[in-house]
C-alpha cells in the first residue's frame, strides 16, 4: 500500500485490519487493529509473527490508551468520515502531551484537502482515500508557508518571529 | 487599525491561490460536492436558492475607507451593486458566479480583505462592539484582543473541523453591544479585586433552534492566559461535543447536557497542562497589538464649537436624527454618527455600491477614514466632530441614509429569507416593507421609543428573533408562509430570550399584529417606559388578548 511520509508517497508494509471479531484468525506482518481488540486479545496478537499497531477513533479516549503507548511504533488514526474532527485533538495530544514520538497515521476518510492541517497536528503519514491521488494529496503539504499559531509541529507563533 | 505584515499578506495570499484550486478542482470534477462544500463553506460561499452567495469577512467590524471602496468595486463588478451587511458584522453578495469567486477573493487580499472563517464548522469571524475604542462606558478596547484572537483561530489545524460553527464575540464595555450573551463563548473585558484588567469568560449561549444566554464559567482571566484558555474551552468541546445529530451539536447542547460547572471543571482541567506553554501571551505581542488601535488625533477645541446648538435648536429634522442616530464620545467635541441602513424601502442592512463609495468618502471627510458595522446592520462613523454633524447630515440624507430611526421601531433585524436563502421557510425581507409601510409616521414611531424587533425566516435564527424585544419567526404552514412572534427578549446586559405570543398568524396580518402589541403597551405603559421594561413588568397577558382578541 502507498503512503505519505517524510514528503514523499512511498510503500509501506503495515496492513490495516479495519474490522475484526473474536474468532477471526489474524494474520502474520506487521498489522494496524482497533484498539479494543487489541486489549482483549494481547497475548496470542503478541504470539504472531509481526509488529502489531493500533488504530483508534474519536470515541477511543486517549488517556484509556496512554499506558500502553510506549510499546507501538505506530498509531492509527481513523478518520470514519473527513468531517469528524476529533483525532486532531486525539493527535495533539499523543504527541504534545503524551510525547508519542512514532509514526501517527491518518486512516479512514483521509482527503488531500484535510492533510495540512492533520500533518500539523502531528499525523506523520497519511492512507490517501483509494479512489483519490496521493501524488496530488502530497502537494497539501505545501498549502501554507506561514501559520499564525502553534501545533503539534513545533511551529512558534507567528508573532514571536515578528 | 490592524495592518497586515508580509506574514499576513502571504497567509491571505495563499489563501486565495489554495480555494483558486480547490474551486478549479471541484470545477473539473475531481472533488465531489460534498468534499468541495465544507471547503467552501470556509470561505463563506454558499450555494444558494438562486446563486452563490459570497460572505466576506470584517474582523469586529472596522472597515477602512479604502476597503469599503473595494466592497462597492465588488459589488458593480462581480455582483448586482449591492451587499447585505450581516448581525455577525461581515458583508454578504447575494449574485457573484462561483467562478469568478476566487478573483473576489484575488481582489480583497489587496485591501487585506478575506473570507477565511466566515462560515463552516470553525471558529468564525470574531465580533466586538461598535464603539470599540470611542466609548464612554469602556474598560479597555477589546479590539487587539479580537485581532489577537483572529490571528489565533485562523487555519486553527486543531478546529477546522468541529462538532459545529462556533462564534466569539469580545466587548470592553459596560452595555453590551456586541449580542456577547449570545455567542459559543462571550469574552468580558474586566477587573478583578486587585484591579488587575482581565477577561470574564462565558460559554454557551446561541441562537437556532435552542436558544441560550451564555453562562460564565471563569469570572477573571490574567490577559496572558486568553489563548490558553480558548483553546481549552474548544478541545473540550472538539473532543466531547455531539457529532450524531447537528441540531445538538453547538456548544450550547454540550454545556447544557453536562452541567456548567462539570463544562468549567473539564476546561480547567484541561487548561491546566496547557497555560503555561508556548500559548502563553506575552506584554509585548499585546502591545504590539494595542498600538494599531490607538486613537485618530482629537482636536482639543473641537468642543468649542457653536454650531451645533444652534442648528439643534433651528432645525428639527437635524435635531431628531441627532436625538436617534448620534451618540456620545470619550472624546470631548467628538461624536459617533450611526449611518441607518434602515432607510423604509429598502431591505435593512443593505447597500449599494453608490452608498458604499459615498460612506467611504464620509469616512474620509469626517471620520479618520474609518468605518464600524453594528451587529444590527448599520453603520457607525466613530469619530465625527460636534461642528461636522450638520454638514454630514445634509450629505447622508441626499443619500438616504439619515432616517433617524436608530433603535426605533423600523431599525430591524431581518435576515435574507425566502427570497435568497435556501434554508428559510419564509420571506422576511417583504415583512420588513409591510413593516415600513404601516409604520410610517415618524412622530409615531418616536413616541413608542426604544423597541427592536428581530425577525428570522427560519429557525436558524440568523435574524435573533429570540433576543427582539419582538420577535418574528417566519414557519412553513402546509407550503404557506406564516409568523411566530416573540416578546420580551433581550441581546442586552439584561440579556433574555422572549415568549412565544400564541399561534403563528398570516403573512397579511404581521404588520397589524405588532400594531395591537404597541396599542396595548400605550395603554398601559407608565411615564418613560419602555416596551421591554412594561413587558417584564405586566407579562404576556395584555399583548396576548390585544393580538389574538376574537
Amino acid at each position: 500500500m502507498r503512503i505519505i511520509k517524510n514528503n514523499q508517497v512511498q510503500d509501506d508494509e503495515w496492513s490495516l485490519i479495519v474490522t475484526v471479531d473474536s474468532g477471526d484468525t489474524i494474520p502474520d506482518g506487521d498489522i494496524i487493529i482497533p484498539f479494543k481488540y487489541w486489549k482483549e486479545n494481547q497475548t496470542t496478537l503478541d504470539n504472531r509473527v509481526g509488529k502489531t499497531a493500533i488504530c483508534i477513533n474519536g470515541e477511543d479516549r486517549i488517556e484509556d490508551i496512554v499506558s500502553f503507548i510506549t510499546q507501538f511504533d505506530l498509531i492509527a488514526l481513523e478518520f470514519p468520515a473527513f468531517k469528524d474532527g476529533r483525532c486532531y485533538s486525539h493527535a495533539r495530544l499523543l504527541r504534545d502531551r503524551y510525547k508519542f514520538e512514532g509514526d501517527l497515521r491518518a486512516v479512514g476518510d483521509v482527503l488531500r484537502d484535510q492533510v495540512f492541517y492533520l500533518n500539523r497536528c502531528g499525523i506523520s503519514s497519511f492512507y490517501i482515500r483509494d479512489d483519490k491521488d496521493i501524488e496530488d494529496a502530497l502537494n497539501a503539504l505545501k498549502d501554507f508557508t506561514v501559520t499564525y499559531q502553534t501545533a503539534a509541529d513545533g511551529a512558534l507563533p507567528v508573532y514571536k518571529l515578528r | 487599525m490592524y495592518k497586515y505584515d508580509n506574514y499576513d499578506k502571504t497567509i491571505v495570499n495563499e489563501r486565495v491561490a489554495q480555494f483558486r484550486d480547490q474551486t478549479m478542482r471541484f470545477l473539473a470534477g475531481s472533488i465531489s460536492e460534498e468534499e468541495y462544500r465544507p471547503l467552501r463553506l470556509m470561505n463563506g460561499l454558499y450555494l444558494q436558492r438562486y446563486a452563490p452567495m459570497l460572505r466576506v469577512a470584517i474582523p469586529y467590524g472596522l472597515l477602512s475607507s479604502t476597503q469599503m471602496r473595494m466592497l462597492a468595486h465588488i459589488a458593480r463588478t462581480y455582483d448586482k451593486n449591492y451587499g447585505h451587511f450581516s448581525t455577525r458584522q461581515n458583508i454578504q453578495y447575494n449574485w457573484p458566479r462561483l467562478e469568478t469567486v476566487p478573483d473576489i477573493l484575488a481582489e480583497l487580499a489587496t485591501v487585506e480583505m478575506h473570507a477565511i472563517q466566515t462560515s463552516g464548522n470553525c471558529i468564525r469571524n470574531v465580533t466586538s462592539d461598535h464603539f470599540a475604542g470611542i466609548a464612554v462606558d469602556e474598560i479597555e478596547d477589546p479590539r487587539p484582543y479580537c485581532e489577537i484572537i483572529r490571528q489565533w483561530s485562523t487555519f486553527h489545524p486543531e478546529f477546522s473541523y468541529l462538532p459545529r460553527k462556533f462564534k466569539i464575540a469580545v466587548s470592553g464595555a459596560g452595555h453590551d453591544r456586541a449580542a456577547v450573551h449570545v455567542h459559543d463563548i462571550g469574552i468580558f473585558l474586566s477587573k478583578n479585586a486587585e484591579g488587575e484588567t482581565g477577561f470574564k469568560i462565558l460559554v454557551g449561549g446561541g441562537l437556532g433552534r435552542l436558544p441560550h444566554i451564555g453562562v460564565v464559567i471563569r469570572d477573571f482571566i490574567e490577559k496572558k492566559y486568553l489563548l490558553s484558555y480558548l483553546e481549552a474551552i474548544l478541545r473540550i468541546y472538539n473532543l466531547f461535543g455531539r457529532r450524531d445529530n447537528m441540531h445538538k451539536a453547538r456548544i450550547k447542547i454540550l454545556v447544557k447536557a453536562i452541567g456548567a460547572e462539570k463544562f468549567a471543571e473539564m476546561v480547567e482541567k484541561e487548561w491546566e497542562q496547557i497555560k503555561e506553554s508556548v500559548l502563553l501571551l506575552d506584554d509585548k505581542e499585546i502591545d504590539r497589538v494595542k498600538s494599531y488601535f490607538i486613537s485618530p488625533g482629537y482636536q482639543i477645541d473641537a468642543e468649542n464649537d457653536t454650531s451645533f446648538d444652534k442648528n439643534m435648536a433651528s432645525n428639527k429634522s437635524f435635531a431628531n436624527w441627532v436625538k436617534r442616530n448620534v451618540t456620545d464620545h470619550k472624546a470631548a467635541g467628538y461624536r459617533a454618527v450611526y449611518i441607518s441602513l434602515k432607510a423604509p424601502g429598502t431591505p435593512p442592512g443593505d447597500a449599494t455600491g453608490e452608498q458604499m463609495d459615498f460612506m467611504a468618502d464620509m469616512a474620509d471627510q469626517y471620520s479618520a477614514s474609518e468605518i464600524r458595522v453594528t451587529h444590527d446592520q448599520n453603520l457607525v462613523l466613530g469619530h465625527v466632530k460636534q461642528g461636522d454633524l450638520f454638514s454630514l447630515w445634509t450629505e447622508l440624507n441626499i443619500q438616504h441614509l439619515a432616517t433617524p430611526n436608530i433603535g426605533l421601531l423600523t431599525d430591524m433585524i431581518c435576515c435574507p429569507g425566502l427570497d435568497f436563502c435556501s434554508l428559510a421557510n419564509a420571506g422576511s425581507i417583504p415583512i420588513a416593507a409591510q413593516i415600513n409601510k404601516k409604520f410610517d409616521d415618524m412622530d409615531y414611531l418616536h413616541d413608542i421609543g426604544d423597541l427592536q424587533i428581530k425577525m428570522s425566516g427560519c429557525m436558524n435564527a440568523c435574524g435573533h428573533h429570540h433576543v427582539g424585544h419582538i420577535g418574528i419567526l417566519g414557519v412553513d404552514k402546509k407550503g404557506k408562509e406564516f409568523y411566530q412572534l416573540t416578546v420580551g427578549g433581550s441581546a442586552a446586559m439584561d440579556a433574555s430570550l422572549g415568549d412565544r405570543l400564541g399561534p403563528a398568524i398570516a403573512k397579511a396580518d404581521v404588520a397589524d399584529s405588532i400594531g395591537k402589541i404597541l396599542d396595548a403597551y400605550v395603554e398601559i405603559r407608565q411615564e418613560g417606559e419602555r416596551f421591554l421594561d412594561t413587558y417584564r413588568r405586566v407579562g404576556i397577558t395584555p399583548f396576548k388578548d390585544s393580538v389574538y382578541a376574537e
